[in-house]
């Protein structure tokens, strides 16, 4: 199935901004993060179709997931 | 050297240096000037006349070597809400006022006659004199030419030509640690200064140092408040990225205001972001980290070139660059860097003229995306006082009277920054309730709603809104009143050892025992006492409401009102 990963801030340097990507029916948040060499420990907000959700989340075909560091500002 | 009160009396042109009454010796800072203005000013008076006074207040642990602690605070009674209001920036007087011994200054009255002032604070005086070579002129002359005068260590509190005309949205500039600017932007406050017919305050520089009872304590205390906020992840992206790094994360949670808050994603969102920028500073030559005031320890501004490589703008900060990027639909980062330069010479809030122009772009008086046109109006129509540049001037609800527009984002009158309430409920609780109209960083519920700080809870359910925005706007009144920064609270948030060390400083800077329980009720007793002012100047639990149009017209992507009950709102104040 595939599915729109999207970066945020130092997670892009040396890979990619945003991106089309192939994954098995069935894969969790978690393992995408870690398929792109991203430390769980890490991640500080993750949207599923512009909804936060959890690392164990289960993806699907179609979604757009976005996943940022630990980040604040104002 | 022991703390005083600095009066100057803008009606007789005289000065005084009074002992601090024992009721404000634990104050500083937002408390400090809220409470001064609580205890001085009519309620009703007019906030451009006589009876307003402008206080001006480090914060408790400014002057001292304390991390992040070189904010300023100003406050008066808002010519742009009618409320109490403070609103505070970095820069050097904080630091500067605090080792002259300085508590707070208050400056009341009006002169009687059609002339300006200035006003000089040294070790041994504080001395009104008459203005004449920079009446009408920008911040960034007022800063060059009192350097020539005074010299460039002196700190330079000042109005541009929007406080002379006492415009709604005139702001207090701060010279920072580089000779550029800072603001106490909110609120109108450079229109009461215009109104005290002060142009400038220069403070010189000491080799005096602040009292601290305790030292060794004191130096403990901060070791491990620096600390734990040079570890805090969130420190080292806002050193990186800036403040603008939320560009991104607010349009992809559907919640960045578009189109005059028609829309909650900005197709344009990247090339207005944080990381965007990043890069633009770096291929010119720029800084991407930079502090700004001495002891910064997260250096969240940056220095902004142009092509040329050469200072275009610092302190470029999310709410402006989402006000005139996404709000305005202006795409393109170098006219949104002219249109913040050109605000802070001019002496102007970015948010609350900003928030105008889209406004104004409703109402046809530019279009939509015209980032030229918005640069042309603050040039040729504000910064020269015309009767539109007058309008917009005054902010957003000024623009929204004047041209019939009903879709006008503001609470109180004044603008609603970066953060769709529709799609963050916490902080629509925060803009509705807050003491001082709508503003996010009175009680900034984006953390613990969007990014993950301090807990996690729904954006867009109602469950524990009401909660959250409480505390933390509580908790924010009391660090608005140490002088720091309130970037420590997401430090504070999530390390156990910050709070604590904080409130050890305060208690070996003036040899106290606070509690965090204590400092808790400074927070609550500080919104009382600006509740209290503004229900004695006229204002209900009706005005603590957002704008008609949020409960109506559904915000994409998400398709979501305002559905916070009037019940859910004035529950907020059920606390003791």
């Amino acid at each position: 199935m595939r599915l729109t990963v999207r970066l945020f801030a130092f997670f892009r340097d040396g890979r990619f901004r945003e991106r089309e990507c192939d994954y098995p029916e069935g894969t969790t948040v978690r393992e995408i993060i870690t398929s792109l060499g991203i430390d769980p420990g890490e991640v500080g907000v993750i949207m599923l179709n512009s909804r936060h959700c959890s690392q164990d989340q289960v993806v699907h075909q179609g979604d757009k997931l976005a996943i940022f560091p630990v980040i604040g500002g104002g | 050297m022991a703390d005083r009160i600095f009066r100057i009396n803008m009606t007789e042109l005289t000065t005084s240096i009074e002992e601090v009454p024992a009721d404000w010796m634990g104050h500083g800072g937002r408390g400090l000037t809220s409470t001064i203005v609580a205890a001085e000013v009519e309620p009703t008076c007019h906030p451009l006349g006589a009876k307003n006074k402008l206080v001006i207040a480090p914060g408790l642990l400014s002057g001292t070597v304390a991390a992040n602690s070189g904010r300023i605070s100003c406050g008066a009674k808002s010519p742009l809400t009618g409320t109490i209001k403070e609103a505070n920036a970095g820069g050097t007087a904080a630091q500067m006022l605090a080792r002259l011994g300085c508590k707070a200054i208050i400056i009341e009255g009006q002169p009687r006659e059609d002339r300006w002032y200035s006003i000089l604070i040294d070790e041994e005086d504080v001395t009104i004199s008459e203005e004449t070579d920079l009446v009408g002129k920008g911040n960034f002359a007022v800063v060059e030419e009192a350097g020539r005068r005074f010299g460039d260590r002196h700190g330079i509190i000042t109005i541009g030509p929007a406080g002379e005309m006492k415009m709604l949205a005139a702001n207090i500039s701060i010279k920072d640690p580089d000779g550029k600017l800072r603001s106490c932007g909110r609120g109108g406050l450079g229109a009461v200064l215009g109104a005290k017919r002060v142009k400038f305050i220069a403070i010189a520089p000491t080799d005096a140092k602040v009292e601290i009872a305790d030292p060794e304590k004191f130096r403990e205390a901060n070791r491990v408040f620096t600390k734990a906020l040079v570890d805090n992840p969130i420190s080292q992206a806002l050193g990186t990225y800036g403040t603008n790094v939320l560009v991104n994360i607010i349009n992809e949670a559907g919640a960045l205001p578009t189109r005059n808050f028609s829309a909650g994603q900005f197709d344009g969102h990247e090339k207005i972001s944080g990381e965007t920028m990043h890069d633009i500073i770096v291929e010119r030559d720029g800084r991407p980290k930079h502090n700004c005031h001495p002891g910064c320890v997260i250096q969240c501004s940056q220095i902004y070139n142009d092509k040329d490589r050469k200072y275009k703008t610092s302190g470029f900060e999310y709410e402006s660059i989402w006000a005139m990027g996404a709000d305005c639909c202006v795409d393109n980062l170098d006219l949104i860097a002219e249109a913040d330069h050109l605000m802070d010479d001019i002496g102007i809030d970015t948010i609350e003229t900003s928030v105008a122009m889209g406004v104004a772009m409703e109402a046809g008086v530019l279009e939509f995306g015209d980032g030229e046109g918005i640069c042309r109006i603050l040039r040729e129509e504000i910064a020269a006082g015309t009767p539109l540049g007058r309008i917009i001037g005054c902010g957003a609800g000024s623009v929204g009277r004047a041209f019939g527009v009903t879709r006008v984002p503001v609470v109180k009158n004044q603008a609603i920054p970066a953060y769709d309430p529709r799609a963050v409920k916490g902080i629509g609780i925060t803009y509705a309730t807050s003491t001082q109209g709508a503003d996010h960083t009175m009680g900034y519920t984006i953390a613990t709603n969007i990014l993950g700080v301090g807990g996690n809870i729904d954006p867009l359910g109602k469950e524990g809104q009401v909660e959250l925005s409480r505390n933390l706007q509580i908790a924010t009144a009391a660090i608005d009143s140490t002088g720091m920064c309130l970037f420590i609270a997401f430090a504070a948030l999530d390390d156990a050892t910050c709070l604590p060390a904080l409130v050890d400083m305060i208690n070996a800077r003036y040899g106290i025992s606070l509690t965090a329980d204590d400092v808790t009720s400074l927070g609550k007793t500080i919104l009382k006492t600006e509740r209290a002012f503004n229900q004695a100047a006229g204002f209900t639990s009706r005005d603590d409401r957002l704008p008609e149009f949020f409960r109506e017209e559904p915000l994409p992507p998400h398709n979501v009102v305002w559905d916070m009950t009037d019940e859910e709102i004035d529950a907020f104040w059920d606390f003791s």
